[in-house]
């Protein structure tokens, strides 16, 4: 599998280093606009969603749960940024000719077959794990690890460090040996 | 919509592009940087970190923006962090990568933002029993790494660039 050059992609670094000046512009933009410096991140957003949710069918429920109080279930700033992704990852995959209808990832496929129903289960039990935990560490790798580290917070960085620790072994047990995941160069050593 | 919210989207939109562009959408990127065969996530974060920080810093000591630290909580990061990286590995993306590999047309990726929608409702459950026990075990309050080391942000700043530079001639040289 070719890396890097295949559907219109950019170099990562380029790419990247752009994201870092929109983080730049943002925080300016933001400070003007709202009068409080704002950081790119999106897990809170999952909270303020499932808020509204619940609201159609359970709204006193919604009205005194602390952590809603907390994190305030309204369209804010962030919440426009995670449907602004969208757009712009749509915007992205058409004009690059990048988008392609996928029902299983690859390397998952790989180590435990094509079921849609399978996948579906695995896929929706993670996210809610994910979740528990982004709220716990109070920022998922958008806002603790990019904007932490943007910041030098040390909270960034030990985030990022659980994150990926987590991430490497559990990506170790799920994904290799079994059904020969890709090996590829280099997953022995450090 | 409000100048917030217009913002708001106006931002997604450029970085929604640009992730997608970055190829970081990708599942197999996402759990390729995990099982150390793809490192794009990686060359994407750090130079968006390294020409972030650098940005943001100048501002902040310009007087222009002010710093927004999340909270040290030693037992919400740690245990916030294990769960958070083993929900990772097993659903191939985080939150925003989520919507945004929807978009791509990675429509699998629409379990994993049903589950995180329900993982968010159960920790708004939880939340009064997280903050008696797991979130009361040990907060150091809004700080940054060079206040806790007492060293100067710039020259931190210095490291962190070098050594993401080290890890980028890694990357190329190995091809990951």
């Amino acid at each position: 599998m070719a890396k890097g050059s295949e559907g219109g992609s950019w170099s990562p670094y380029l790419a990247g280093g752009l994201a870092g000046l929109l983080a730049i512009v943002s925080v300016y933009a933001t400070t003007l606009v709202m009068g409080k410096s704002a950081y790119l991140g999106t897990s809170t957003t999952f909270v303020r969603a499932a808020g509204m949710i619940e609201n159609t069918f359970a709204p006193s429920h919604v009205s005194s749960n602390e952590y809603f109080k907390k994190e305030k279930v309204k369209m804010d700033w962030q919440f426009m940024l995670v449907i602004g992704i969208f757009g712009g990852a749509l915007i992205g995959a058409l004009t690059g000719k990048s988008f392609k209808l996928e029902s299983v990832p690859p390397t998952w496929s790989s180590s435990f077959g094509s079921s849609i129903l399978k996948r579906a289960a695995w896929a929706f039990l993670g996210g809610v794990i994910a979740m528990m935990g982004a709220r716990l560490a109070d920022g998922c790798p958008s806002g603790n690890g990019l904007s932490g580290l943007m910041q030098l917070s040390a909270s960034g960085f030990l985030a990022l460090a659980m994150f990926y620790g987590a991430g490497v072994v559990t990506a170790h047990f799920l994904y290799t040996g079994k059904g020969g995941g890709k090996k590829k160069g280099g997953s022995d050593d450090e | 919509m409000n100048n917030e919210q217009i913002l708001g989207l106006a931002t997604g939109i450029i970085f929604g592009f640009l992730l997608q562009k970055g190829s970081v959408l990708r599942f197999d990127k996402q759990v390729g940087a995990m099982l150390f065969n793809d490192m794009t996530i990686f060359k994407f974060m750090l130079s968006a970190i390294i020409v972030g920080m650098t940005g943001i810093y100048a501002m902040h000591d310009f007087g222009l923006i002010t710093l927004s630290h999340k909270t040290m909580n030693i037992g919400g990061l740690v245990a916030g962090g294990i769960l958070f990286g083993i929900g990772w590995a097993v659903a191939g993306y985080c939150p925003g990568t989520a919507v945004g590999a929807v978009a791509e047309g990675r429509w699998h990726a629409i379990w994993v933002i049903a589950g995180m929608l329900v993982g968010a409702a159960l920790y708004a459950e939880l939340y009064p029993f997280y903050k008696r026990t797991i979130l009361a075990v040990h907060d150091m309050g809004k700080v940054s790494l060079p206040e806790l080391i007492g060293v100067n942000h710039w020259i931190v700043m210095a490291a962190f660039t070098f050594i993401s530079l080290i890890m980028f001639i890694i990357f190329e040289k190995r091809k990951i």
